[in-house]
């Protein structure tokens, strides 16, 4: 980190600067899978939420006792043990919700969002500041849920949280709820991203190749960058991806 | 036999792990700009799905007889990244003509959502163990169609006028849309076929 941020700056940049689904594009399996209905978002959004802020604590806490080398398998089993507990808790007070989850649940453990700020944040900062990094993300990854899913199931059920809100006289567009209906609402809702985002002075949220990916830095190390470069090199071709840009994103990751 | 063909279509095409679980995401939209590439990078994911479900099958029998069913998510993860280490090892050091083509994929796959998936759904599901292993074969070759599928797209979309608003990411997701929506006319298809 540059310069230090304040612990509001710390909580608000998740939510908007630095979303991390809208912005760092991180997480989308479970963005698409999870948000057909409002419930399972909002279900999906809390869990993750809470394994990031513990996960975050637990990894900071730890910060100056994992050796360098195998912090990567350190951070899973953190993650992995709070994914566990957060499991069991669904499945013991709210087994609807672990219904709709299902094995989406379990699969916060690869939730690139939880071990993307563990390397990137809480890896390197203090306790406090590694749970409001958490929570900020946490709440940010939830309000991107809830936006996505308000429209797929509004769109597509014609409900909000399961009351019906659109009259019977328009059917609902079940497209909506089904798999094509998820990847169109989040490029359209992506878009709008990037607009606000321009408006703001911003730049667009680029598909992180392997700046954003936890493992870049032990895959590059391993390979001298191949996969990376070949993933890199692709992106080149397409955009104009220039190198001021690929620096800011590397600063946005960080 | 015939339910192996079952699983093995339903894999691929009705219920195919990218277009229609959303699992494996990550590498979809990463890795999918190159042919090549992203035929390395699902053989690689087809090696690996296998080889992870030959060795959690065992193991979750193993925790489910000791009462251990609980510790599943976390040795899963665990058995899966040292598995994908070690494959990487023997590999650089017997094959090296595989390594170069599929090892650079392997560290990236460590933590694919969709290898952890097709293990805990094979639990999930209930399958026996050979079972298991077509899942993960149709699972891995599910990934491979539509990686394929969709470098061919993106690479079309390459020399297209794109509307400003939509350029990058969003042109790319709503390609995936109409990609996945392709894949929906597969529905019910397993279901009349072996009915």
């Amino acid at each position: 980190m540059a310069e230090k941020k304040s612990l509001g700056q710390e909580f608000t940049k998740g939510i908007i600067k630095e979303n991390p689904v809208l912005r760092l594009v991180l997480g989308t399996c479970p963005t698409l899978a999870t948000t057909t209905s409002m419930e399972s978002a909002i279900g999906m959004g809390i869990s993750a939420a809470i394994v990031l802020v513990c996960s975050n604590i637990v990894i900071s806490a730890l910060r100056k006792v994992i050796p360098q080398k195998v912090r990567i398998p350190c951070y899973i089993v953190v993650i992995a043990a709070f994914v566990t507990i957060v499991q069991m808790l669904v499945k013991a007070f709210v087994p609807t919700l672990d219904e709709q989850l299902g094995v989406y649940l379990p699969l916060i453990v690869v939730n690139c969002i939880i071990l993307g700020r563990a390397e990137a944040f809480a890896g390197k900062n203090s306790i406090v500041a590694s749970a409001v990094d958490g929570l900020g993300m946490g709440v940010g990854f939830t309000v991107a849920l809830i936006v996505m899913s308000a429209v797929r199931e509004l769109l597509g059920a014609g409900s909000l949280l399961g009351h019906s809100i659109l009259p019977a006289s328009i059917p609902p567009m079940t497209i909506f709820i089904l798999a094509p209906g998820g990847f169109f609402v989040f490029g359209l809702i992506m878009a709008c991203a990037n607009k606000l985002a321009e408006m703001g002075g911003g730049k667009k949220a680029k598909l992180s190749g392997c700046e954003a990916c936890p493992m870049a830095e032990s895959c590059a190390k391993l390979h001298g960058g191949e996969a990376c470069e070949t993933a890199e090199n692709a992106e080149t071709a397409q955009a104009e991806a220039t190198p001021v840009e690929t620096a800011e994103v590397k600063e946005a990751a960080e | 036999m015939k339910i192996f063909f079952a699983i093995l279509l339903t894999a691929i095409l009705t219920n195919n792990y990218i277009l229609s679980k959303f699992l494996g995401i990550c590498p979809f939209l990463g890795v999918s700009k190159k042919l090549n590439t992203a035929v390395g990078m699902s053989a690689a994911v087809i090696f690996v799905m296998l080889l992870a479900s030959a060795v959690t099958f065992p193991l979750n029998t193993f925790l489910d007889n000791h009462n251990l069913g609980y510790l599943q998510t976390i040795v899963f993860i665990l058995v899966i990244a040292a598995l994908v280490q070690l494959v990487e090892i023997v590999l650089r050091k017997y094959i090296p003509a595989l390594y170069n083509s599929l090892g650079i994929y392997l560290p990236l796959i460590t933590t694919n959502c969709a290898v952890l998936g097709v293990t805990i759904l094979n639990i999930d599901n209930g399958y026996t163990f050979a079972e298991a292993m077509v899942n993960s074969l149709g699972a891995g070759l599910g990934f491979m169609v539509a990686m394929v599928m969709f470098a061919g797209v993106r690479s079309k979309l390459e020399t297209c006028e794109v509307p400003k608003f939509l350029e990058g990411l969003p042109i790319t997701l709503i390609a995936a849309s109409l990609t996945s929506l392709s894949f929906l006319g597969f529905t019910g298809l397993v279901e009349n076929m072996f009915a």
